[in-house]
């Protein structure tokens, strides 16, 4: 029964795209698009302020936040951010640490994701985990759950308070692409359900579905990795886009894939100005 | 006299032939159009199938969503059963910007489900 469902979900997977409320990606510059999507969540949910989206639905919902605030009184995800620390300290086989490929140190999430010119590619923190790795001669981590997960909460909690500031160079055609291609499967409606991003988490932001209440897309890259009770672990954000896939009957992308990176690179450019605050803790 | 108690017995059979006659056939359609809408409301309530309540408050259904206009009324406001039939099947060709599945055009319920379902709203 539930295989039929995904042979059909499979057959009709983009059936219109930017189609929601005209936009197409290419119409407005990112910097036009970051005060348009900002002033639509803040007018929608006024007297929240700016840094309170990043914490997601808690923002908007009352009746989680409360919940959610009990749980962050002993947060799950506490011990993995040791775990982390400790990832982070063992030296690979060759003697060397992460922090041969990280100058800065842990505290690295401001700058990530960005527009490598050179590879013509979106680089985003996972990934640039992964490089250091095999650059050193160890093997690339799974990049939805597990180990990366433990390592980027260490990263993400020494970064805390550090600013999102996602740059798209407007004189690089490759990084306005990226951007715009984000955009575009964004506004793309998906899947068997035939939903777009945008119509959960920014025409229905605030709304139910059923007892979920949908959070708005605004904030909803700053506090990762997230510790999910339904998860009963952390988990990265492409792991999130693919639950999100999933759940319109759609087929997920790979995680870290171009489309994921694409998405990520514009879903994080639009909350520029609010700081990051991972690891944190959703239901 | 046996004749004329023959002639009675008769008749009576007869006119109980023919009461039952049109009260058979009537009995069994209402019995079919009840199971339609019990069917109906099972799957509108389904979430693994119209899971209608997802997004509008409907009948006696638990914790509804609010993304949709609450389903009352039914018959008075679609007067015409093909309209809200097609609203069910496909929503995109009333609103383009619909936030409505498109039960039927992408086949995540059957056509004699949706036909069920209208049955149902019909009773709302
Ligand atoms: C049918 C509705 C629906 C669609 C379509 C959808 N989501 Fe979600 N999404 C949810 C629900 C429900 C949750 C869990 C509650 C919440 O935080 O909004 C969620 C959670 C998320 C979260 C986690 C937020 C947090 O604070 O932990 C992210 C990020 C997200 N979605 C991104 C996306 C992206 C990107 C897309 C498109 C690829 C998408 N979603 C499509 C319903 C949807
Ligand atoms: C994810 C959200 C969603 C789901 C699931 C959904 N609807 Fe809707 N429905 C809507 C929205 C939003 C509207 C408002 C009109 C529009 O935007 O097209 C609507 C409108 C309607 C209307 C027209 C009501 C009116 O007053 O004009 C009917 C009838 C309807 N839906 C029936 C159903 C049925 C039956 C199901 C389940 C089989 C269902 N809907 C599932 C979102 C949904």
């Amino acid at each position: 029964m539930k295989k039929s469902i995904f042979a059909v979900a499979a057959l009709c997977m983009v059936s219109a795209t930017a189609a929601t409320a005209g936009e197409k990606a290419g119409d407005s510059t990112p910097a036009q698009d970051l005060e348009k999507y900002r002033s639509f969540f803040m007018k929608r949910f006024p007297g929240v302020p700016l840094q309170e989206f990043a914490n997601g639905v808690n923002a908007v919902s009352p009746a989680n936040r409360e919940n959610w605030e009990a749980i962050e009184e002993f947060p799950p995800y506490e011990p993995m951010i040791e775990e982390g620390k400790a990832l982070w300290e063992k030296p690979f086989a060759n003697g060397k640490t992460y922090s041969a490929c990280f100058a800065e140190g842990p505290g690295q999430r401001k700058n990530y994701p960005y527009w490598d010119a050179n590879r013509k590619m979106v680089v985003t923190m996972e990934m640039a985990v992964n490089e250091c790795r095999t650059a050193n001669g160890e093997k690339p981590l799974k990049y939805k759950k597990g180990a990366i997960t433990r390592l980027t909460a260490y990263m993400a909690y020494m970064s805390r308070g550090q600013k999102t500031d996602v740059k798209v160079p407007m004189n690089d055609s490759g990084a306005v692409a990226a951007y715009n291609d984000g955009k575009s499967f964004y506004f793309a409606r998906r899947g068997q359900l035939n939903f777009s991003c945008a119509q959960c988490h920014l025409e229905s932001a605030g709304q139910r579905v059923r007892t979920n209440v949908l959070s708005p897309s605004l904030g909803h890259t700053t506090g990762w990795p997230v510790y999910r009770s339904k998860w009963g672990d952390l988990g990265t954000l492409h792991r999130r886009f693919g639950g999100c896939n999933k759940q319109v009957r759609a087929k997920p992308f790979k995680a870290q894939g171009k489309e994921y990176r694409n998405l990520e690179y514009f879903l994080t450019h639009m909350s520029n100005g609010i700081e990051y605050n991972g690891p944190s803790a959703r239901q | 006299m046996r004749k004329t108690a023959k002639f009675l017995a008769t008749a009576a059979s007869l006119a109980v032939l023919v009461g039952s006659a049109s009260l058979v056939p009537q009995t069994a359609s209402a019995a079919a159009h009840g199971d339609m809408v019990k069917q109906g409301k099972e799957v509108a309530f389904d979430r693994k199938k119209g899971n209608c309540l997802a997004c509008h408050m409907m009948d006696d259904g638990t914790s509804p969503g609010d993304i949709g206009p609450p389903l009352v009324a039914m018959k008075a406001r679609f007067p015409d059963k093909a309209k809200l039939r097609a609203q069910i099947w496909d929503p995109q060709v009333n609103n383009p910007e619909t936030r409505m599945p498109p039960f039927g055009k992408h086949k995540i319920i059957s056509e004699k489900e949706i036909d069920a379902i209208v049955e149902y709203l019909y009773t709302l």
